[in-house]
C-alpha cells in the first residue's frame, strides 16, 4: 500500500476525519458566507479565490474585508488580521505538546491548517493533556477534512454570489457573523468593557487616515480589558484581606 | 480598492499572518513559556479587533453617522442580538439577521 492509502485506512486518522464531520453543516454554512462575503466586498474573482485558498482563516478574512475595500495600508490591514488570529498564538502553545516531536517543516505544515475546531474535536477526543500514539493521524484527520468541508462551499459561495446583485448588501451577512462571533467572546465584565471599549473608539476615532482607528481601538480595549481585570483582583484580595 | 497586485500582497500576506499565527510557539525548537499577563492581552486583543472591526460597519455609512432609522443594518443586527440571547451561536444569529435585512433591503429598499 502506499503512504497515502495506509493513511487513509488509519483508524486514528478515519477518527479523526468522522468527529469533524459531526461539525460539517457548520463549518460549510459558514464557508458559504465568507465566500459570498468576499466576492461581494468588492475583491475581484481571482483574489477571493487566493484568499479562501490561502488565508484559510474565516475570521480573520471577515475583518480584512472592510480594510481592504476601503484601501487601508498593508500593515494596518495585517496587524488586524493579527490580532484577530491572537487566539491562535495561545492555541500553538497546546499543541506544541502534541506535535512537539515532529521535523519543523512537518511541524508547521500541520501548524498552517489547525483551526479553532480541530483543537476543540482534539481536546474532547484525547482528554489527557499528554502526547500519545495515534494522536498525529488524528490531527490530520481532522485537517483534511475541515479544510474540504471549508474550501468547497466558500469557492462555491464566490462563484455563486456573480449571480447575485450587489444592491443586495449581502457582503452585509460578513458583517453579521462577526457580530456573533464577537458575542461568542464576551463572557465577563473585562471582556465585556474591552468590547464596548473597541467598538465606541472605532467609531469616535473614524475620521483617522488610514483605518489607524482600528488600531487606537484595539490599544484601548486592551488597556481596558487589562486594567479592569487587575482592578478586579485587587478588589478580590481586598476582601480576602478584610474577613 | 485595493486591487490587482497590491491586492494579491495584502491576501499573501494575509495568509503569512495565519502561518506565524497558527505556527507560533510550534516554530522554535526548544519549548517557550507564555508569561501570565501575555496571555490575559492575548485573550482580549481578538475581541476587541473583531468589535473595532464590526461596530462601524454597523452604524456608519461612508464615515458618517447614521441619520437614519430607516437603515435594514440596525433591525437585522437587533433580531441578530436577540436571536444570540435565545441560542448563542453563530449561524442562527446570521440566518435571523439575514431574514430581517433582506426583505427590508429588497422590498423597502431601506
Amino acid at each position: 500500500m502506499t503512504p497515502l492509502r495506509a493513511l487513509l485506512h488509519d483508524s486514528h486518522f478515519r477518527r479523526g476525519a468522522r468527529d469533524m464531520l459531526d461539525f460539517a453543516p457548520g463549518i460549510a454554512a459558514w464557508g458559504l458566507v465568507t465566500g459570498v462575503a468576499m466576492a461581494k466586498s468588492g475583491l475581484s474573482l481571482p483574489l477571493a479565490v487566493l484568499m479562501s485558498l490561502t488565508v484559510y482563516a474565516g475570521s480573520a478574512q471577515l475583518a480584512s474585508l472592510p480594510l481592504l475595500a476601503a484601501g487601508a495600508p498593508l500593515w494596518v490591514i495585517w496587524a488586524a488580521a493579527f490580532c484577530v488570529n491572537l487566539r491562535f498564538v495561545i492555541f500553538s502553545a497546546q499543541w506544541r505538546v502534541h506535535l512537539g516531536h515532529l521535523p519543523r517543516g512537518r511541524r508547521l505544515a500541520i501548524g498552517y491548517l489547525l483551526a479553532d475546531l480541530n483543537l476543540i474535536a482534539f481536546q474532547r477526543a484525547w482528554p489527557g493533556a499528554r502526547r500519545e500514539e495515534g494522536q498525529v493521524r488524528y490531527i490530520v484527520g481532522g485537517i483534511a477534512t475541515i479544510w474540504l468541508c471549508w474550501q468547497i462551499p466558500s469557492l462555491l459561495g464566490i462563484f455563486l454570489s456573480e449571480a447575485i446583485p450587489t444592491q443586495w448588501g449581502l457582503g452585509f451577512a460578513g458583517t453579521l457573523a462577526m457580530l456573533g462571533l464577537t458575542y461568542g467572546l464576551m463572557h465577563d465584565r473585562s471582556t465585556w468593557t474591552a468590547a464596548v471599549v473597541a467598538g465606541a473608539a472605532a467609531v469616535a476615532a473614524y475620521a483617522l487616515p488610514l483605518k489607524l482607528n482600528i488600531v487606537v481601538a484595539i490599544a484601548a480595549a486592551v488597556a481596558a480589558g487589562l486594567l479592569i481585570e487587575q482592578a478586579e483582583r485587587a478588589g478580590q484580595k481586598l476582601k480576602r484581606g478584610a474577613t | 480598492m485595493t486591487e490587482g497586485w497590491s491586492g494579491a500582497l495584502a491576501i499573501l500576506g494575509l495568509a503569512v499572518v495565519t502561518v506565524v499565527t497558527r505556527n507560533f510557539f510550534l516554530f522554535p525548537e526548544r519549548e517557550v513559556k507564555i508569561p501570565l499577563w501575555l496571555q490575559r492581552g492575548l485573550k482580549v486583543a481578538p475581541l476587541a479587533a473583531l468589535a473595532a472591526v464590526v461596530v462601524p460597519e454597523i452604524f456608519l455609512t461612508r464615515g458618517a453617522f447614521l441619520t437614519t432609522w430607516q437603515d435594514a443594518r440596525l433591525p437585522a443586527v437587533l433580531a441578530s442580538t436577540l436571536y444570540y440571547l435565545w441560542r448563542p451561536g453563530v449561524l442562527g444569529p446570521l440566518l435571523a439577521g439575514l431574514a430581517v435585512f433582506l426583505p427590508l433591503r429588497l422590498v423597502w429598499s431601506w
